[in-house]
């Protein structure tokens, strides 16, 4: 089978010390880091580079940013809680309880699937009513660029969810060590995605 | 780290521990952010503190680090200076255009 095509799926290799899929999970959220640490560094150079007074202030609080504090804190509590969702499904895998462990996979996805639909529906939709664009104001550009390049994360998260969750659950069957350390990295991707979003909140809607 | 049924529990107890501690601590962000420290600039410090701890309750607890193997850490010790770098880039940028006489 795949065994020996992709060794170390489930075992750890002897060199690293963990199994392959850890590893390259790891790597490429270090190059995660770097992407949205660029955009992270724009916004500081934008911010402090802003005029004090006048049309080009940073704006600061819900009165000059128009954005909701309720939907931002609404919607880190949905990433927190599906964070934990996601742990807990791990931890029952690891259980052999394969069906808890599915139904929390699938909770996980749509708890997802409802942060991106608020940030859709409540807050772009919205903001494009009110003639807010990513050309209105550098701060609105980085505004679009983060949460947008954050919310393309979530939907690709959601797709791999419920992929496991659906015809990439049959896994198990075959191989439930193999299945679960799948998991275990969709995981470690689902947590890195609600770590970017800690930092988000925080800079665009409430400083 | 452990993979009994025991250590799961273990696992678990944490996870929910970590997941309270968010929920909390973002309750606090957010009466931060209507209280002024003096100036704003303490209200932006005292915010990334807060996001910081909150990072650092994932990182360990949910992305396994606390039980992890040298190797992720040396990625993510490399990855933090390259991250750090990216931080310093803004700064810089600021003290040439000061020695230049920009704006």
């Amino acid at each position: 089978m795949s065994a020996e095509l992709m060794p170390y799926t489930i075992k750890d290799h002897p060199v690293t010390g963990v199994y392959n899929g850890k590893l390259g999970i790891w790597l490429f959220l270090a190059s995660e880091v770097m992407l949205f640490g660029a955009l992270f560094s724009t916004y500081i150079l934008l911010r402090v580079t802003a005029p004090e007074i006048g049309p080009a202030k940073w704006p600061i609080g819900h009165e000059e940013t128009h954005l909701s504090v309720f939907i931002g804190t609404l919607n880190t509590f949905i990433l927190i809680t599906s964070s934990v969702t996601m742990v807990l499904c791990w931890a029952a895998l690891k259980k052999g309880q394969f069906d808890k462990g599915r139904a929390l996979l699938v909770l996980t996805a749509v708890l997802g699937a409802v942060f991106l639909f608020i940030k859709l529906w409540f807050e772009y939709r919205t903001k494009f009513a009110h003639d807010l664009f990513p050309k209105t104001s550098t701060f609105y550009s980085i505004y679009y660029v983060i949460t947008g390049l954050h919310g393309l994360h979530v939907l690709a998260g959601v797709v791999v969810m419920f992929y496991f969750a659906g015809p990439g659950s049959k896994l198990w069957k075959d191989d439930p060590d193999y299945f679960t350390n799948r998991i275990e990295c969709t995981g470690l991707y689902w947590h890195f995605v609600d770590l970017v979003w800690i930092f988000v909140f925080p800079l665009l809607y409430l400083l | 780290m452990g993979t009994s049924h025991a250590d799961i529990d273990k696992h678990v107890r944490a996870y929910i521990g970590v997941f309270i501690s968010l929920a909390v601590l973002t309750a606090v962000t957010v009466a931060a952010s209507h209280i002024e420290f003096g100036s704003h600039s303490t209200n932006i410090v005292v915010g990334m503190l807060i996001a910081a701890v909150k990072a650092g309750l994932v990182a360990t607890i949910f992305m396994h680090l606390k039980w992890e193997k040298k190797i992720i850490y040396w990625v993510l010790v490399l990855c933090f200076v390259l991250f750090a770098v990216l931080m310093i880039v803004p700064g810089l940028t600021m003290i040439t255009s000061m020695t230049v006489g920009g704006s």
